[in-house]
């Protein structure tokens, strides 16, 4: 039953992808009618000198992505670092910001959902700082930092520090009374409580916290490697649009798409083994 | 201040009350001036309607929470804070839903005895798994139970610790009748066995006739009291099967029902009346007395009749 709808989703996921490239396909690919322009000025013009798009074909773009798979580590035809290069340094750069994030966000938003001193006296700073474009701090990073590669990471950090913070603390603050209950019967000592039943109950809490702001830290990722530039995928997807090869900027998208996906979902498989039902 | 007489209580009420004040709303006195003791070895039972505070009492006897005037003597020490003497089985089971049924027990039996290596801990839980006969069962989450098995787990837990007193909030009142009654007997065989000091919370009249040698009859609140005590007069090896053939059995039952119909009211008349004594709660012994008719009786005769 539920094997006959995954395989019909498939298909119409398929379909869907198929149709979409068609008509893509069909858009760009104009009628080649000669203009009447100068060679040289045509030759320039290039496609949109036919009649045609300037647009690249999903044909040009499935060529791209097959020379940047076969040359991962290098730009095809330079010794320019490759697309491998560029986003294996943003998704370092994630992991570092992230990470920090959660060794401060998990502790801050503990403290804040054991104690209602502690939320009422963070809770108006916290509304402040959370809705500030994270890129809104990155002039001031590489002002005090004075580097761009730490700035960029304290631009992740700073974005997905408060989803988690607030997760965490909401998680536990929402453990259940009963619980805190058998602890107290049990005369079981506060750090053993903290680790063996607050943690675990408010695990499945934090876990959404985390996949919410590695979400929002590889979309911010792009935008800060733009204006930091040097390396990573936002850097390059800039560096092509100053080129004008579009094609590479359609497989970079591709490429941070995929990346986001697989971000995600490796943290929703964390989350599968802290669940537990009642 | 203790009712000395003979043995020392494990657990002596005295004088509790409980006042719930919410701010402009005016204080609610749930239950007050209370006192009975709980000996070694002994069942009680506590029975009344919802509302009189058995909850409150429970976690008042736990430490969870704290009387408002009076105090609980746990062997000869005030109780001011949760303790592992006194272990409390909870009526919504309240396992740790994150930790298999062993872990569960082991995570009580730690508590317990932290010097203990990792081997004998484990070797302890298996010997509370094997006596609520859950053996199969060690490594299923207790999503994964039954209702009447997760309240197994419940008491191996509470016995694993070898409390003093085990303290027990209506444990069966979630579970079906076939369940209740299978975990009755289960329960009152290992009181037995062990000599296990027990209070029970319960609203079931057939709960507290089988398993309690004392039950505390408390009226309903708001400003509930204890109206009396009364000792269970069937023979100590009663049975589930067995117990409704004895002669007793009606006339305890139906001191117990015609209590929680008919006289389970509050009336502070009463105990200002002259033969009531707070501090000893008149003590009955109902018993069948030759060419006594009981209502059940007479309505039986009256049916026979026609």
């Amino acid at each position: 039953m539920t094997n006959t709808i995954r395989l019909k989703a498939f298909l119409l996921t398929l379909l869907l992808v198929g149709l979409f490239s068609m008509v893509w396909h069909f858009n760009v690919s104009g009628a080649a009618a000669d203009h009447g322009m100068d060679a040289e000025y045509a030759a320039m013009m290039g496609a949109a000198s036919k009649g045609g798009s300037s647009l690249p074909g999903p044909l040009d773009v499935a060529d791209t992505v097959l020379a940047h798979l076969a040359s991962p580590l290098n730009y095809p035809g330079t010794n320019q670092p490759g697309l491998l290069i560029h986003i294996s340094y943003s998704i370092a750069r994630v992991l570092a910001g992230f990470g920090l994030a959660a060794l401060v966000a998990i502790p801050i938003g503990f403290a804040i959902g054991m104690s209602p001193l502690w939320n009422r006296a963070l809770n108006p700073i916290i509304q402040i700082l959370k809705p500030i474009s994270p890129l809104a701090w990155l002039p001031l990073a590489l002002y005090t930092i004075k580097d761009a590669e730490l700035s960029s990471i304290f631009v992740v950090f700073i974005c997905s520090v408060w989803p988690m913070m607030i997760n965490t603390s909401f998680g536990v603050m929402s453990v259940r009374r009963e619980w805190l209950n058998v602890a107290r019967t049990l005369e079981v000592k506060p750090l053993r409580l903290a680790l063996r039943v607050i943690l675990p109950a408010a695990a499945p809490t934090i876990m959404t916290g985390m996949r919410i702001s590695i979400g929002i830290a590889w979309l911010v990722i792009v935008a800060a490697e733009m204006l930091v530039g040097g390396t990573g995928i936002g850097y390059f997807v800039w560096n092509e649009w100053n080129n004008l090869e579009i094609t590479n900027i359609i497989t970079a998208i591709l490429l941070v798409g995929v990346v986001g996906m697989l971000l995600d979902t490796a943290l929703a498989t964390a989350a599968r083994f802290v669940a537990y039902s009642d | 201040m203790t009712t000395a007489t003979g043995e020392r209580p494990t657990l002596s009420i005295e004088g509790i009350s409980k006042t719930f004040a919410d701010g402009n709303a005016e204080p609610l006195t749930v239950f007050d001036d209370i006192w009975f003791r709980i000996n070694q070895g002994e069942f009680v039972c506590l029975i009344g309607h919802s509302g009189c505070g058995k909850t409150t009492m429970l976690n008042i006897l736990a430490g969870l929470d704290l009387p408002s005037n009076g105090s609980v003597i746990a062997e000869g020490t005030e109780v001011t804070g949760t303790s592992l003497d006194r272990a409390v089985v909870f009526q919504s089971h309240a396992l740790l839903p994150w930790m298999s049924v062993a872990t569960n027990i082991a995570f009580a039996v730690e508590s317990r005895w932290p010097q203990w290596s990792r081997q004998k801990v484990w070797e302890h839980a298996q010997k509370y798994i094997d006596m609520v006969q859950l053996q199969g069962h060690e490594d299923r989450r207790p999503s994964e139970l039954s209702g009447g098995m997760k309240q197994r787990v419940g008491i191996a837990r509470a016995f694993a610790i070898e409390p003093d007193v085990l303290l027990m909030d209506e444990p069966f009142s979630a579970l079906d009748a076939l369940t209740r009654g299978f975990l009755q007997d289960e329960l009152m065989t290992i009181c037995r066995q062990q000599r296990q000091t027990a209070f029970m919370i319960t609203h079931d009249i057939d709960e507290a006739i089988l398993l309690a040698d004392k039950i505390i009859l408390m009226t309903a609140g708001p400003n509930a009291w204890v109206c009396e005590i009364v000792e269970n007069t069937l023979p100590a090896n009663r049975t589930r099967s067995d117990m409704h053939r004895h002669s007793n059995y009606s006339p305890m039952r139906n001191h117990l029902l015609e209590f929680l119909i008919n006289r389970s009211d509050s009336r502070q008349e009463l105990r200002s009346d002259g033969g009531y004594d707070n501090r000893h709660p008149p003590l009955i012994r109902p018993t069948w007395v030759e060419g006594q008719q009981t209502i059940h009786d007479q309505k039986e005769n009256d049916d026979g009749k026609r």
